[in-house]
This record gives structure tokens, C-alpha cells and sequence, in this order.
């Protein structure tokens, strides 16, 4: 059970690291007028079409002892990055971001901008129409961010094999042991563990969809 | 507008260039409703948005009481929430996610817990809205919404207050007692009102003073009654319901009786119109509202209306319960008629008709 255990810590930091990185760029994607804004928003939609073995090829580079991350990392703490549960968060931070970024983006970009111009003449600043109109409007966009980004961290395979290896404990992530199990055969193993992820998997989703329903159904009924 | 502004006034100096849109004008308004009329793509919207912040113009300077909202010259843009105004659009726009109430304390947030209390509640009950205040916007009526909406602004106390179109939506009842709530508001706290419509009702109801606007431009300005029921300009004649704007030369001036007699291009008749600023041989303008001119089947008499003239009908048209007949004498006229007098006439193309017209309904415009 701790590969599950793993996983899902995994999964939380991520979610929760994407949610405070995400955000202000989903806003500034949203919202900002910066004619060059197209080429962020491809590097930003990237992890979603390159295999995870590319991404993850690069990122073992730089996090690696020749690598400027790695390098950095070894000066600060005294060992690189590569094949760390430190390096697993922060490969599937990347790798995870569109799927924070855009349902955010999305749900801000659905707004009534007339709100947003209403909030503004009636004095409040950006900081106070943000967090009084545009998150509390955009909830059924930000549950539905944390629901993928979670659900995609929990699944990843390519990128963790990539940076983070095999490590019991440290990086031998769920789907990693489900891959381990099945290749020595131990088919009762791996099903306990895939049939785990999915039972949660579900739970976790159903609850999701029928809070943001309940949500959704409050502000938009009529 | 004047470098100096009176106390309250609102004074509005605009540039502004997008694409093939210029926007250019200039002008001042004391405390009152002064109305913004134009046709759709004036640039009256855009205006207002100039002025609440939500654009940005190219140049100009806006200011109320000698404070300055945005001025070029010394590259002054207050951010939207610090020019402490009013807007009104279209739609309510109240936060869907709030209650009325909770949408009227928007703007008040700073305010200590007594003096809010005090603010909602008179609010509330000036707007009487006391048995709507627990209510979520979806489950308000339109006017309903639109008076939270028009109660959300006022309680901030604003120092002026843009509407765009606010009313357009809503019938002559609700609007007429929106109206006044508004009008009852503004006599005790005297700010000026721009209120933006294309609908020549509203200026009508609301008229204290008018401000046209076409192609970005202002055409004229002053009561609305001077400035619409005798256009001087043949653009503000056509936007203000004028169907006929037709040529013609003067040819006659007769200052004892305050007229002048203006032949019209392509027939052989005049016109008596009253005396405007023309010159003997001048080129004029004459407009006539189709609603105002008498078809008659024989040459009338005995009549105190200056201009009959002799045509024949081209085409008739159904337009809702109204008839839209061409007449041409020479010049072509535009004459509404109701569906019962085309038929007690037995108007029909080809018909000979003789067109009445009283000198006052002609106007001379430039």
C-alpha cells in the first residue's frame, strides 16, 4: 500500500502547487490583452499532445548532475534532482499544468464581462473582484481543474518512469507497481492495486460532478 | 468644455480611434438627466466607457467638479475604481451568485456595519425593494433586476452616473416608474445623469436636455424639444424619425409673416416653410415627417395648412398597421398612412392624390 499511499501524496502536493501557480496564470491568460499571449498558451497546452517520454527525457537532462536544475539542486542540498520524490513533484507539476490551466481559463473567460466592469465601478479592485466574483463564478471550473489535475498526476506513467525511476518509497509511484506486478506475472497483485485506484478514482470523481452540479444548478437555475 | 468647471459638473473632452471609428467630442453637463441620443454605432457606448474608465481614449480630458478623471497632458487615467461613478448597462449585470441585497452592499463594502445597515435599509425602501432584498437575481423580473441594479449604484453615492439603454427592455410602465425613482433620487443628491438611448420615446420622457450624436460626432445639442422637432442638420433629421428630406432652393423670404417659400428640386411647386437662417438662392434642406402629411382625393380648400400639392401614387407598402405610401409630385414623398384610411380611400398605385402640408411640420435643415 505505500506505492498507493505515494501516489496520492504525489497527486495532493501537485494539485495543490498547480492551484497556486495555475491560477494567476489562468487569470492572465483570461484576461490580458498582450498580443503575444498565443505562444504562452502553446507552451502552456504542450504536455497535453508530446509524449511523456519526451518530456520526461528533458527534464531528467536538467534535473540531472549536468543539468542546470540538477546542478543548482546539488549546490543547495547536496544531491540532484533525478530520481526523487522532490523531482517526481516538480515533473508532474509540468506535466500536469494544461490540465489545470485551461478549465480555469475557460471558466474565466465565460464570464459576463460586463461583471467584471460592474465590480470595478462599484469600487472594488482586481484583488476583490477575483476573489468576490470571478472564483466564486468560476467554482465549477476549479473543481473541475483540481478533479483532472489530481486524476492525471494519480495516472501518470511515462514522466515518472523517466525522472523518478523505481524506488520503493520514493518514486515507485501506483501505476509504476501495477506495470512491476504485471511484468513478473504477479497478476493477483497488480489487479488488488489497479481495482484500488479504481474504486477511488470513481468515488472521488462521482463526488466531484455531483457537488459541482449542485453548484452549477444554485447560480444558474431560472 | 470649459477649462473651469462648475461644482458637480461633468465635463468630457474625447479622442479616440479604433479601426475606421473615430470618436470625437466635446462637451459639459450640469447635475440632471441630459440625454445622449444617436443611432446604433454613434459611438454613445463608447462614450460612456470612456468615461467610466472601462476605455481608454487616445486623448482628451475628463473631469467632474475641476477634478480630473483622465487628462492626456499629464498622462492622468484614474483606474475605474477610483473614479467613484455610477454605470448602468443594458443588462442588470447583478452578481448571479449574490442576493439583491448582497448586490446593493457591493459597493459599500468600506463602510462601517451601522452606516451600511443605514444605507441598505433607506435603500431598500426608497427602491422598495424591502421584499426582494433575500432574492437571488435569477429569481428577480426584469425590471426587478434593473431596479437592484439602478439601487447598487445609487447607494455608492456617486459623483456622476452613465446609463446605457437601461430601460430598453423593459415596457412603458416599468420604465416610467424607474424613471421616476431616479428623478425623485437626483432632486435631493443633484448629480449629473448622462443616459444613453436611441429611442425617441425616452428622449421625450425624460427630456431635460439632449446631446446628439452620430459617427462619433456630437450634432447638436440643447432641449430636446428644440433640438429634435426642428433638426438643423439633415443627419439628425433622418435619425430623428424625419422620412423626407428633400432639396430645394429659397425663393422667397417674407419676414412680416416669419416664412419663406422654398421651391423643391425636380417639381414646379414651392413650399411656405417658416423663416430660418437662409439667404435668398440658398440651397436648403426641408424635412418632413411622413406622419405629417394629409392625403386628400380632391384638391381640399378652406384649409389652414400653406402647401398643397398635386402627385401620384408609386407603391404602397404594409408595414405593421401602417401604410407607407410613395407619393410623387415631382420630388418623391415618404406619407404614412393607418390601414383604414388606405382603404377608405381606396388608395392604389397609379391614384392622383393631393399632399397637404402644414408650414410648421416643414423643417429647414442644414
Amino acid at each position: 500500500m505505500t506505492e498507493l499511499l505515494l501516489s496520492f501524496r504525489l497527486a495532493f502536493l501537485v494539485t495543490a502547487i498547480l492551484l497556486v501557480l495555475a491560477t494567476p496564470l489562468a487569470y492572465w491568460l483570461a484576461f490580458s490583452k498582450f498580443p503575444a499571449k498565443f505562444l504562452i498558451e502553446a507552451v502552456v497546452a504542450l504536455p497535453l499532445v508530446l509524449p511523456p517520454t519526451v518530456l520526461g527525457f528533458y527534464l531528467l537532462v536538467a534535473m540531472g548532475p549536468r543539468g542546470p536544475l540538477g546542478r543548482l539542486w546539488l549546490a543547495l542540498f547536496g544531491h540532484t534532482l533525478a530520481f526523487t520524490f522532490t523531482g517526481l513533484v516538480i515533473a508532474s507539476v509540468l506535466y500536469s499544468l494544461p490540465f489545470c490551466v485551461q478549465p480555469l481559463v475557460a471558466s474565466f473567460e465565460r464570464l459576463d464581462p460586463k461583471l467584471l466592469a460592474a465590480s470595478h465601478v462599484l469600487g472594488a479592485n482586481p484583488v476583490r473582484t477575483f476573489r468576490q466574483v470571478i472564483l466564486p463564478l468560476s467554482l465549477p471550473g476549479v473543481i473541475t481543474a483540481i478533479v483532472l489535475t489530481f486524476a492525471h498526476t494519480l495516472g501518470e506513467f511515462g514522466v515518472v518512469l523517466m525522472v523518478g525511476g523505481n524506488l520503493p518509497g520514493a518514486t515507485r509511484t501506483v501505476s509504476i507497481s501495477i506495470y512491476d506486478h504485471v511484468q513478473s506475472i504477479e497478476y493477483a497483485a497488480a489487479n488488488q492495486l489497479a481495482l484500488t485506484l479504481l474504486a477511488i478514482s470513481f468515488v472521488l470523481l462521482a463526488l466531484v460532478y455531483g457537488l459541482n452540479r449542485r453548484v452549477g444548478v444554485r447560480w444558474l437555475s431560472n | 468644455m470649459a477649462i473651469e468647471l462648475k461644482q458637480s459638473e461633468l465635463g468630457v473632452r474625447v479622442c479616440l480611434t479604433r479601426g475606421s471609428f473615430h470618436l470625437d467630442v466635446d462637451f459639459s453637463v450640469p447635475p440632471g438627466i441630459s440625454i445622449l441620443f444617436g443611432p446604433s454605432g454613434a459611438g454613445k457606448s463608447t462614450l460612456l466607457d470612456c468615461i467610466a474608465g472601462l476605455t481608454t481614449p487616445d486623448e482628451g480630458r475628463i473631469a467632474i467638479s475641476n477634478e480630473n478623471l483622465f487628462d492626456s497632458a499629464t498622462h492622468l487615467d484614474l483606474p475605474i475604481q477610483s473614479r467613484h461613478l455610477g454605470y448602468l448597462f443594458q443588462s442588470p449585470a447583478l452578481f448571479p451568485h449574490l442576493t439583491a441585497q448582497q448586490n446593493i452592499e457591493y459597493g459599500i463594502a468600506h463602510l462601517s456595519n451601522s452606516d451600511r445597515a443605514t444605507a441598505i435599509s433607506e435603500t431598500l425602501k426608497l427602491f422598495r425593494l424591502e421584499n426582494l432584498a433575500s432574492r437571488k437575481p435569477a429569481e428577480l423580473s426584469g425590471g426587478e433586476a434593473q431596479r437592484v441594479a439602478l439601487a447598487r449604484s445609487l447607494v455608492t453615492k456617486p459623483r456622476a452616473l452613465l446609463l446605457d439603454e437601461p430601460l430598453s427592455a423593459l415596457d412603458a410602465g416599468l420604465k416610467n416608474s424607474i424613471i421616476a425613482d431616479l428623478r425623485a433620487w437626483n432632486a435631493e443628491h443633484e448629480i449629473p445623469i448622462l443616459y444613453v438611448t436611441h429611442d425617441r420615446a425616452e428622449v421625450d420622457a425624460l427630456g431635460e436636455r439632449v446631446i446628439t450624436m452620430d459617427h462619433g460626432e456630437i450634432i447638436q445639442q440643447g432641449i430636446p424639444r428644440e433640438v429634435l422637432d426642428a433638426p438643423r442638420h439633415q443627419r439628425l433629421a433622418q435619425i430623428a424619425g424625419y422620412e423626407n428630406v428633400l432639396e430645394g432652393i429659397v425663393k422667397e423670404i417674407r419676414l412680416d409673416n416669419g416664412v419663406m417659400r422654398v421651391a423643391l428640386q425636380g417639381t414646379t411647386t414651392s413650399i411656405e416653410v417658416p423663416l430660418s437662417y437662409a439667404k435668398m438662392g440658398d440651397s436648403v434642406r426641408v424635412a418632413i415627417r411622413a406622419g405629417d402629411i394629409l392625403l386628400a382625393l380632391e384638391r381640399p380648400s378652406g384649409l389652414s395648412a400653406r402647401n398643397i400639392l398635386y402627385g401620384t401614387i408609386e407603391s404602397l407598402e404594409q408595414r405593421s398597421a401602417t401604410i407607407i405610401c410613395r407619393v410623387n409630385s415631382g420630388a418623391m414623398f415618404e406619407v404614412h398612412v393607418t390601414l383604414g384610411a388606405a382603404r377608405d380611400l381606396d388608395l392604389q398605385p397609379g391614384r392622383e392624390v393631393w399632399l397637404v402640408l402644414k408650414t410648421y411640420s416643414c423643417h429647414v435643415v442644414a
